[in-house]
């Protein structure tokens, strides 16, 4: 669980508040948010994220090296990859109706981090992270769906949920407990 | 043939674990031809056509060789190869899908802002200015310079050099022709980044399509120039190159670095997109930031 990538859109605030928040600020993982918005609000999000989130939060620009212990997030505007130990960013089409696209991060990162990538979707529109998700499970990684009954806009979790590549699903509060528990848990086994 | 023990660390359980292993390294060694045929074709439609595109940034560059794949409605990366080698209509499409062409007027206004805060009063001190666009794509932005230029009449004095590698695209920018619903998204971004009259000064509108004014286009100078294989042509006052370098890899974006520096005057100033920076570049120190978030960058040794 090196990597873990959250994909949002449509009620994404409300989600966010509640998962950031409760991320240690040392917690030791690189997390990497797709976060569906107009153009124009570049400003707002990261004075958002660093409101809530307590670990260093930083926008990826093009070939910003990847460390662990960050929250990096794709600009507006951009699509966001993963490329051996750096970001590359394109402006090409828009995949899914969506520049920053949830899948392109999804598809680029589970060739890099195969078993150690971790897929998060929370509540949104559209079918954005879908295909990233069947990605990650074809590279062995882990994926976790907001359970749909607890998004404010469940057309996104429910479409992950359809392309049967879901692990696991989760009340949006569980979410982050439950990735402390996989730490602790693998932090344990590896001392046996 | 292969075996597993029952390792304790992984978390799946036993039932899966043989055969899903078996799945995970035929994909690898799939992903592993993937790469061979993708160094074949790049190598390929260097030798045979001149592209170059073997030091682009390769997760973007993979996607867009399979969008190709797929609008082609071939099977595989090698069946694209041969198609490509044979059929140069095919490249053609292949070139147009490579290079990615979002662009507007005005695009990000902050950045034009800033070149007529910034940039215009220094080049106010030079009898004549040479201005460099560097993959101007469909020719969007070196209209919103020329339009920038005349407003702040600078525009007689200067001569504006807009190249791309791609010669379709070139001859839709030296048309200048956009269609006109285009327009009004054009006009909020023009009044932001602080135009001094209305956008329809500058074009006349006919059968659903903006052509720009003669006198806009009097002292541009369009050219195919491939910063991949061509070299340095002249020094300029200012250049452009904006979300370019974002597809190249950091050997090919090193070297275009070196191309840009040397074809600047001391002084000279380079725009770069949003997004990117001179940070990383072999150059960082040759330059200053005049103004470090719109990426504008002055020339200093």
């Amino acid at each position: 669980m090196q990597f873990i990538g959250i994909g949002t859109s449509l009620g994404g605030t409300q989600a966010l508040k509640i998962v950031l928040p409760l991320l240690p600020p040392t917690f030791p993982a690189t997390i990497v948010l797709v976060f569906h918005r107009a153009s124009d609000t570049s400003i707002v999000l990261p004075r958002f994220l660093k409101q809530h989130c307590r670990m260093p939060v930083e926008e990826a620009q093009d070939k910003t090296l990847i460390r662990r212990g960050r929250l990096y997030f794709a600009p507006a505007d951009y699509h966001l990859l993963v490329e051996g130990n750096h970001f590359a960013l394109t402006t090409e089409a828009e995949v899914s109706y969506a520049r920053p696209s949830i899948d392109v991060l999804f598809e680029s990162a589970a060739e890099v981090y195969g078993k150690d990538m971790t897929g998060i979707i929370l509540t949104g529109a559209g079918q954005d992270g879908a295909r990233g998700c069947i990605a990650i499970k074809r590279s062995g990684g882990l994926t976790i769906i907001q359970s749909p009954e607890t998004a404010q806009c469940s057309s996104m979790p429910t479409a992950a949920l359809a392309s049967h590549a879901a692990d696991i699903v989760l009340d949006v509060k569980n979410i982050v407990p439950f990735l402390l528990e996989l730490q602790n848990s693998k932090g344990s086994n590896k001392c046996n | 043939m292969v075996e597993f023990s029952n390792s304790p660390d992984l978390l799946k359980g036993p039932d899966s674990m043989d055969s899903s292993q078996q799945v995970l390294r035929l994909e690898q060694r799939n992903d592993d031809i993937e790469n061979i045929e993708i160094i074949l074709l790049l190598e390929g439609v260097y030798l045979h056509y001149g592209f170059d595109f073997r030091h682009y940034a390769p997760a973007s560059l993979k996607r867009r060789i399979w969008h190709c794949v797929r609008e082609e409605k071939l099977n595989s990366i090698s069946a694209l190869q041969e198609k490509l080698l044979y059929n140069p209509a095919c490249m053609e499409r292949f070139l147009l899908i490579l290079s990615i062409n979002v662009t507007a007027l005005f695009r990000d206004v902050g950045f034009y802002r800033v070149f007529r805060e910034k940039i215009i009063p220094r080049l106010r001190t030079y009898p004549f200015i040479r201005i460099w666009h560097a993959g101007c794509s469909s020719g969007e932005e070196v209209y919103s310079l020329a339009i920038l230029l005349q407003e702040e009449g600078l525009y007689d004095r200067s001569r504006l050099y807009a190249t791309d590698m791609n010669e379709v695209i070139l001859a839709r920018a030296r048309d200048g022709i956009y269609p006109l619903e285009k327009m009004l998204a054009y006009e909020k971004n023009y009044r932001n980044a602080g135009g001094k009259s209305d956008l329809t000064d500058y074009y006349t509108a006919q059968y659903g399509r903006a052509i720009f004014h003669g006198s806009l286009k009097k002292n541009i100078v369009w050219s195919q120039h491939n910063l991949v294989t061509d070299g340095s042509f002249n020094e300029f006052h200012v250049i452009l190159c904006r979300n370019v370098l974002i597809y190249f890899d950091q050997s090919l974006q090193a070297r275009v670095h070196k191309l840009l520096y040397d074809s600047l005057i001391t002084f000279g100033m380079l725009g770069l997109g949003q997004m990117e920076s001179i940070r990383f570049s072999p150059y960082e120190t040759n330059y200053e930031a005049m103004d470090s978030l719109e990426k504008w960058y002055s020339k200093i040794r």
